[in-house]
């Protein structure tokens, strides 16, 4: 089954064509990178697809169940109660954490699942240990987002979004707003999550990280995806502006 | 008049000058918060109204307010007015001006909160109430606490506008004396009551904004 199904999806903004018409299914287990220029609507993807933004065009799936349709040329939303089932498919990591800042680490991990979930407490608390425990944070249980490093808010963020136990986890950009120290310690945790099979779909600037990791790399440019394959194949495309594009980070 | 009767009347002036003071910051704090959201409303009309009504009560004075609150019942509505409602005035007319300036003073908080915020709610699925008092409001508080600091204490002082509607509050008391007496030692110890009056709301909001550092 596809975990996510995009097709024909489209956005703009004040007649601006964002997104021109894109199409993009993800199947359990499969990592999925997507590289581009910036501008290229990479994170606009990301944003309609986690329904940060409302799409003008298209349809969007998650596990089978539609999410997102055209009826009558305009895009229809589930109902709210199909939505909130279907939120609960899907995690997304920003680029800038956006921990809670009033929260200690703890908290932000065990507060959704609680409220938002009716996790018991206990229960909330013990996952939120064990994640942290593998995330290498154990330490960190009871500190406030502003005594982490920016590396330690990431992982968090994205023990945040685990702790809610989610289907497929979106990267936008995760480690952009790092130095490259602290983007290390980011990739491996994100390394870990691909060698469990986590669903994933990560935008990202990390060629070597992209390479490594995907099983498939979209390259998108001007609101479409320009061109998409096995890592070998995006690293070894015909494709000019793939070509170019990837030349660059390569030096 | 010896010293110690005339600080025992101004004790008593300050009692009212208190009530009119705390119930003024017990009813404003809230309706401010609700005019804000009218303020920030994306329903035009209402956004409208909210905006004329902080205009007004911001651009007019405070005392023509007070007078307008206490008459318009007759004038408007052909009631009697009753000698209780004078406090009843007072009050009314206080938490109505102060709210208009918290709740512009709310609106300054909230949205310096960062966009972020209310997205990482959303994608975790907050729901709005959710969304507002457990992860934005939090925030805002600590953000508003010193111009309300500011606000709180201009109302200390303000509470001697209730003379206005012959609420004798401190202020009031203290002009009396000095115009029987011919002296301005009242007056003068009026001020220093409204000024350890106001060193104590000063200290409170210090600790309050002390508390509240727990978190960046």
């Amino acid at each position: 089954m596809n975990f996510v199904e995009i097709s024909h999806m489209k956005k703009g903004f004040d007649g601006l064509h964002v997104l021109k018409d894109i199409s993009l299914s993800v199947k359990e287990g499969e990592v999925v990178s997507i590289i581009g220029p910036s501008g290229s609507g990479k994170s606009t993807l990301l944003r309609c697809a986690t329904m940060l933004e409302k799409m003008d065009g298209g349809s969007l799936s998650y596990l089978g169940k539609k999410a997102v349709w055209e009826e009558n040329g305009k895009c229809v939303y589930a109902s709210r109660a199909e939505m909130k089932e279907i939120h609960k498919q899907f995690g997304l990591v920003f680029q800038n954490f956006n921990l809670f800042p009033h929260y200690t680490v703890l908290k932000n991990i065990t507060d959704a699942p609680v409220s938002v979930d009716k996790v018991a407490a206990a229960e909330a608390k013990e996952r939120a240990e064990t994640l942290l425990e593998k995330l290498g944070l154990a330490d960190k249980r009871d500190a406030y987002p502003y005594q982490l490093s920016g590396g330690q808010k990431q992982r968090v963020s994205i023990a945040r979004a685990l702790a809610l136990q989610p289907k497929v986890l979106f990267f936008d950009e995760p480690t952009s707003a790092l130095d490259p120290e602290l983007t290390g310690e980011v990739l491996k945790v994100i390394k870990e999550l691909a060698a469990e099979h986590m669903t994933m779909i990560i935008v990202t600037h990390e060629m070597q990280f992209a390479r490594e990791l995907s099983d498939r790399i979209i390259f998108m440019e001007q609101g479409i995806i320009q061109a998409e394959g096995t890592p070998d194949e995006i690293f070894n495309c015909e494709n000019e502006r793939v070509r170019e594009f990837i030349g660059k980070f390569q030096g | 008049m010896s010293i110690a009767t005339m600080v025992a009347e101004l004790a008593k002036g300050m009692v009212v000058s208190t009530e009119v003071f705390v119930l003024t910051l017990l009813f404003s704090l809230p309706l401010g918060l609700i005019l804000s959201f009218g303020r920030m409303s994306a329903h035009a009309p209402l956004c409208f109204l909210t905006k004329i009504y902080i205009s007004l009560m911001r651009g007019t004075p405070f005392m023509l307010q007070l007078i307008v609150v206490y008459f318009a019942p007759f004038y408007i509505f052909g009631i009697k007015i009753s000698a209780g409602y004078r406090f009843t005035a007072v009050i009314l007319a206080f938490v109505l001006n102060y709210a208009a300036y918290f709740a512009e003073i709310y609106r300054a908080g909230i949205e310096s909160i960062p966009v972020g915020q209310y997205e990482a709610a959303k994608v975790l699925g907050y729901n709005k109430v959710q969304t507002f008092f457990k992860i934005i409001l939090p925030q805002v508080v600590k953000r508003i606490l010193p111009p309300v600091t500011n606000e709180t204490i201009t109302l200390v002082k303000d509470t001697s506008l209730a003379f206005v509607l012959a609420v004798t509050e401190m202020f009031t008391v203290a002009k009396q004396i000095a115009a029987k007496e011919a002296s301005m030692m009242p007056l003068m110890a009026a001020g220093a009551f409204y000024y350890i009056f106001n060193l104590v709301v000063a200290m409170v909001m210090e600790r309050l904004e002390k508390k509240m550092n727990y978190f960046r």
